[in-house]
């Protein structure tokens, strides 16, 4: 069938017209020029009821749906898109081509942009000249859709059969010779006008279609022919039986004579064999012409039809069926017309609302689940369906609560799409999912790191933290988010779901590096139970043994062992250390050497350091500070954050809620081996301090990398200098929500929050300008600003514990204690080396020109051995602070 | 049915007749092979772009410009299992794609030089083997924002790109890749076919401004056991959604083995007045989010394609080695590529 000339369209799904088709229904009630009420919807903005008339089309049968929005004012553009954006999240509309209806060239061109189908454009005409049309045909081919052509043309409308030929005729030959338009992708529109007006020349309008019809079809056998079928009978607006009738007979001839499509009402096309045989008689007359008298026949005959007027007829039959069977049906094919009403009744039929959502409303999610599981519903209609679920739950939310004050509070989850990843549809399921069953949901969104996380669950205090994920490195950050949990001693149960994760990865990987309860999740039906049994303090135990118990099992099912691409051993890797040439390059001796503190830095003198990017990511707006402030898309949430942070930063500084503080000191240093001795003073010859670096073990060309390699080793003859910094901004915050911001305003203390870490993070850029000009000295002239700053355009590094470079965390308590920080600043380290407060920032200054941020990556057995004899731990306490970059 | 010339007519004929006397085999997974160098970040940076301030470990793309001879070498791996069809190293090589790296000014460089370094290897290829001619396909991914479904849940008309934009940032692309000496385009990985059609559509703005044309591949994504795209299309929808672009080869690639696709492909095959080529997975990851289907049993999965003949270009996407691609030129070999289909005159 693919070489014949049928017409393609699509919209979900195919549309094939071949000519077994009959004649297609092109839906017409979405139409702002021919239903006062669509026009209306569309005025008052009430796109859900305007969505239900497309619905409706379909529903009744419409094979394509017909798209107006052509009226003065409205902005048709706006319309346009805002309505295709909609219904194509409609799966039940979205599987049917769109006609994109309009005059107006920029409707038609703003409604092509929201179409993945292929579509229909309706219409173009030569009504502004060849050169207009052409140009206009081609443009619309490279969005890729079919077009009607009207006949009309340099002279005006045609209304006899002989113009609509000749004109269309050339509009084919335009079309195809020059426009690149395959015939099968041409429909005319020959113009269906009004009978029966009184007017005698208007008489034989629907004859010269019909036989310009037959002429087209003759002349472009591939081609269609279509037309608007109410014009027909405008003048008997009101009398819809009458009209039907039109409509019917109209059809009935104009098919015979090769009409293969029509703009219609779907719901409202008689039968013509069931039409009343005197009316039809009277309406073939005025339709066809026959009789001079036949507009004053039928206009008298009209009255008696007009109450016999039907009823619009929809197909609402499932709303005849028990409230339960009305919301899984709403559920599933995701109407939520009627929910509001449906969850209200079924309320009635429940002790408890909560019943309401364990009951009627989780069965046909759980149905939805099913059907999404076997491949026979997708995404599109699923997350169609969350939407249905999420507004009988807000309805619900107030009996929820009213209830909930009587009995237990049910727990509260973190959900959080991990660092890295985007996808969140089947997360904000879940989060609907959980909500519904009485859980407090604390979404984080998508791209989370896990500090967030962390930070989150703990500022939250919530009882479960369930991570998402659908790409492939996702399973790396979730093991990772995992790890973190663990080192700072999270005990929370942890779910894990997504399209990517799975029993094996979750028993393999993310179990074995967390204490706490771990739980993979199949899907959201099945999140409940789930967090239910864990949310409880009663089962939890029972539960997370079990399930350790079972990933267990698979673990030593699994053993064997998989291979991993082999590391260098430690001694090869020092083998293939960076060795700066020391005769080259002589360290600075600093200018101010031992311990400086600054009590109290001037906030104002901070701003300018402020890297504005991380904190619009911290806000999820992704982009580069200041490009971000005229992004199309976000720019304005951006600039509107802007604007509320720089409000309150001004009144930070100005009013002085954060203090901010310092510490740091040089050190006379050398390298022995990957370790750096800190000596007391310059005759070197009592060591204050040794710190422990891990060197790269990666199978690599280039060197393999430690901090220690950019120190001076002993027997390079150099005297060389490490620094050591603490820097926070955070003294004072939580009195400063407390009596500067409104109570419960989140927002207020979260920008409170960013502004203080990006305060801590401008801190040490400044104090590192600092220490590279002044205190040690070895870079007086250096002049950058701010972007260079961010851009680290200078010599030497800071890096921190914790970071790629030295992952190990635990190597703050040396830094914390040379420098006294905690007596010094009013910074403290958690027992898992966590700063407080959060707003602060620790580590090493490396001076030498080569010195470079890397990551160190997996480490051998080997190094973790030597790595805990050097630092004076036992292996384990070792394989603890390196978990991550274990093999 | 377009009416502008060939860039080049010859390689156009070179290609159509390969096309029609063979099932031609495309390369693998350029970025599982990445992966497995195990890079880090400083290696993604390179010395140009050392001091960036945003991570670039992932960012495969940089590479061509950073660690060309990673790329190189790839592609050699891939050339010498003997592959007609070279994929440039530009998935992700879009203005909207590399924003997330802060290298949106590079992603025109990006594709100008990935596509000169295939051409390269290519042209060294065929200096050894005159008879059997090697091109390059410029690759167009389909960036990381979809333009017809929404981002929010609870705001199904939301949209966090316009096709204007994505016609702007592909048609950057587009320029890179031809600049360098792609021999056709390939727009692939389609999970939302509102994205090809605004690809489709720049693309074609820019054969219009440089008065040519080159052929067009377009490569669908069929998701899950839905038999859809991303965005809720079957196959038949997704073809005649992108016919007006007049590809030379149209398929589908990646999310599943070769065996789940298969049914899909015919679907496609039924209905595509074009040729047709298929580029599964190599399986389905595994549980850990790995690609462990052997040479030989990806090899007998692909058979079937060729045995029936639903094919003229055949390869691997996701965990696609040289050793596969090996396997499935060895199964390939004596089959006769999908007969075009003929369209009787209008």
């Amino acid at each position: 069938m693919s070489n014949d000339h049928y017409t393609r369209l699509s919209g979900l799904e195919p549309l094939v017209i071949t000519p077994e088709l009959g004649f297609v229904n092109v839906g017409e009630r979405t139409n702002v020029t021919g239903s006062a009420r669509f026009k209306r919807l569309i005025a008052e903005e009430d796109y859900e009821e305007a969505v239900e008339v497309a619905r409706q089309q379909v529903e009744n049968g419409a094979q394509i749906i017909d798209v107006n929005m052509d009226e003065g004012l409205l902005d048709s553009e706006q319309a346009m898109a805002t309505f295709l954006n909609l219904i194509a999240a409609e799966p039940d509309i979205a599987r049917v081509p769109v006609m994109i209806d309009s005059s107006k060239w920029s409707v038609i061109e703003a409604g092509l942009r929201c179409l993945q189908g292929k579509g229909v454009v309706n219409s173009i005409s030569l009504k502004e000249g060849e050169e207009a049309f052409v140009e206009q045909a081609r443009r619309i081919r490279r969005y890729g859709a079919a077009v009607v052509v009207m006949a009309f043309d340099e002279h005006g409308q045609a209304d006899h059969a002989e113009h609509m030929v000749e004109c269309l005729s050339r509009a084919y030959r335009l079309l195809t010779e020059q426009a690149g338009y395959p015939p099968e992708d041409i429909i005319f529109d020959p113009n269906i006008f009004p009978v029966a007006t009184g007017m005698a020349e208007h008489d034989n309008y629907a004859v010269e279609f019909i036989n310009a019809t037959r002429e087209l079809k003759k002349r472009f056998p591939h081609c269609h022919v279509s037309g608007g079928l109410s014009n027909l009978s405008f003048s008997f607006r009101g009398n819809n039986t009458v009209r039907e009738a039109m409509h019917s007979v109209f059809l009935y001839h104009a098919m015979k004579a090769g009409l293969d499509m029509a703009i219609v009402n779907a719901g409202q096309l008689a039968v013509y064999d069931e039409i009343d045989p005197d009316l039809r008689e009277m309406v073939e007359d005025v339709v066809l012409n026959r009789r001079s008298d036949a507009t004053e026949r039928l206009l008298e005959a009209a009255e008696q039809y007009k109450s016999e007027a039907r009823r619009e007829q929809k197909d609402e039959a499932w709303r005849e069926k028990p409230v339960a069977e009305r919301l899984k049906y709403a559920l599933v094919k995701g109407i939520d017309k009627h929910v509001v009403e449906d969850t209200e009744e079924a309320r009635g039929q429940f002790d408890t609302s909560l019943e309401v959502i364990e009951g009627p409303l989780m069965d046909g999610m759980n149905h939805v689940g099913d059907l999404f599981g076997d491949g026979r519903m997708f995404l599109p209609q699923v997350v169609k369906s969350a939407r249905v679920m999420k507004k009988a739950v807000a309805h619900l939310v107030p009996y929820l609560e009213a209830e909930q004050s009587t009995r237990e509070k049910k727990g509260k989850v973190l959900l959080a799409t991990v660092k890295g990843d985007v996808h969140d549809i089947g997360k904000n399921i879940v989060g609907v999912v959980l909500a519904c069953n009485g859980f407090d949901v604390h979404d984080l969104g998508v791209m989370v790191p896990a500090e967030k996380i962390l930070s989150e669950a703990r500022a939250e205090e919530v009882d479960l933290i369930g991570l998402s994920g659908l790409i492939t490195p996702s399973l790396d950050e979730m093991v990772d988010v995992a790890q973190a949990m663990n080192e700072a001693e999270f005990d929370l149960p942890l779910l894990i779901g997504g399209a990517t994760t799975s029993r094996a990865h979750t028993a393999l990987k993310i179990d074995p590096v967390y204490d706490g309860p771990v739980c993979w999740v199949k899907d959201a039906s099945r999140s409940v139970d789930v967090v239910r049994k864990l949310a409880s303090r009663q089962h939890r135990e029972d539960y997370a043994a079990d399930v350790r118990a079972d990933y267990q099992s698979y673990r030593e099912r699994q053993a064997g062992g998989r291979k991993r691409k082999p590391l260098v051993s430690i001694e090869q890797a020092r083998a293939n250390a960076l060795r700066p040439d020391w005769s080259d390059h002589t360290p600075e001796t600093p200018k101010q050497p031992g311990l400086h503190v600054v009590d109290d830095w001037p906030l104002a003198d901070l701003v300018d350091y402020i890297d504005w990017t991380p904190f619009f990511q911290s806000w999820e707006l992704k982009g580069r500070y200041p490009e971000i402030l005229d992004d199309e898309t976000i720019g304005e949430a951006a600039r509107n954050l802007f604007d509320d942070a720089q409000a309150m930063l001004k009144r930070i500084v100005d009013e002085k809620w954060l203090t901010a503080r310092a510490v740091y000191g040089l050190w006379p240093a050398a390298a022995e081996g990957d370790d750096v001795v800190l000596y007391t003073d310059e005759s070197r010859a009592e060591p204050v301090e040794r710190l422990v670096f891990l060197r790269q073990q990666a199978d690599k060309a280039s060197a393999n990398l430690c901090l220690s390699d950019f120190v001076a080793p002993t027997d390079s003859g150099k005297a060389d200098w490490i620094g050591l910094f603490a820097v926070t901004a955070g003294l004072g915050l939580e009195e400063a929500i407390e009596r500067h911001l409104p109570a419960n305003d989140d927002y207020a203390a979260i920008l409170l929050k960013a502004l203080a870490d990006r305060l801590a993070e401008a801190l040490a850029e400044a104090l590192h300008a600092r220490v590279r000009r002044q205190t040690w000295g070895y870079a007086a002239d250096e002049s950058l600003d701010n972007r260079d700053l961010i851009r680290e355009h200078y010599r030497g590094i800071r890096p921190a514990p914790g970071y790629p470079a030295c992952p190990d965390h635990s190597e703050k308590e040396k830094i914390f204690a040379l420098l006294d920080a905690p007596g010094r600043i009013g910074v403290t380290l958690t027992e898992s080396f966590a700063m407080l407060p959060t707003a602060a920032v620790s580590g090493y200054y490396f001076a030498h020109p080569d010195s470079q941020y890397f990551v160190v990556g997996k480490l051998g057995r080997d190094q973790v051995e030597d790595y805990a004899r050097r630092k004076g731990v036992s292996i384990e306490q070792a394989e603890r602070f390196l978990r991550p970059n274990l093999g | 049915m377009n009416p502008l010339p060939w860039h080049d007519p010859k390689r156009v004929d070179q290609l159509i007749k390969a096309l029609d006397e063979h099932i031609l085999l495309l390369d693998g997974a350029m970025g599982t092979m990445i992966q497995a160098e195990k890079l880090g970040e400083s290696e993604f940076r390179g010395d140009r772009l050392a001091d960036h301030g945003h991570d670039l470990k992932g960012n495969n793309d940089i590479l061509t410009l950073t660690r060309p001879q990673v790329v190189v070498d790839i592609h050699r791996r891939f050339l010498d299992v003997d592959c007609d069809l070279v994929e440039t190293n530009t998935f992700n090589a879009n203005r909207i794609s590399q924003a997330d790296y802060g290298l949106e000014e590079l992603a025109e460089e990006i594709n100008f030089e990935a596509a000169r370094l295939a051409r390269e290897l290519c042209r060294e290829y065929e200096d050894k083997t005159p008879d059997r001619p090697r091109f390059v396909v410029g690759v167009i991914g389909p960036t990381n924002r979809t333009a017809s479904i929404s981002p929010d849940v609870s705001s199904p008309g939301f949209r966090n790109v316009t096709f204007e934009q994505l016609v702007e940032t592909y048609r950057e692309a587009a320029r890179g890749l031809l600049d360098g000496g792609s021999d056709l385009i390939m727009i692939e990985t389609v999970f939302d076919t509102l994205n090809a059609k605004a690809a489709v559509f720049a693309v074609h703005e820019e054969f219009e401004q440089r008065g040519e044309r080159w052929p067009l591949w377009i490569s669908g994504t069929i998701t899950d056991a839905s038999g859809r795209t991303l965005s809720g299309q079957t196959p038949e929808a997704f073809y005649f959604s992108i016919a007006h672009a007049e590809p030379l080869l149209v398929g589908f690639n990646c999310a599943l083995g070769a065996d789940q696709l298969k049914p899909h492909v015919r679907d496609l095959a039924e209905v595509a007045e074009c040729r047709v080529s298929a580029h599964p997975n190599a399986g389905l990851p595994n549980e850990l989010g790995e690609y462990d289907e052997s040479p030989q049993d990806m090899a007998r999965s692909i058979e079937p394609f060729a045995a029936g003949g639903l094919v003229n270009v055949i390869g691997g996407c996701c965990g696609t080695t040289p050793e596969h691609v090996a396997a499935l030129g060895h199964v390939v070999a004596g089959h006769r590529p999908r007969p075009l289909p003929e369209r009787p005159a209008a």
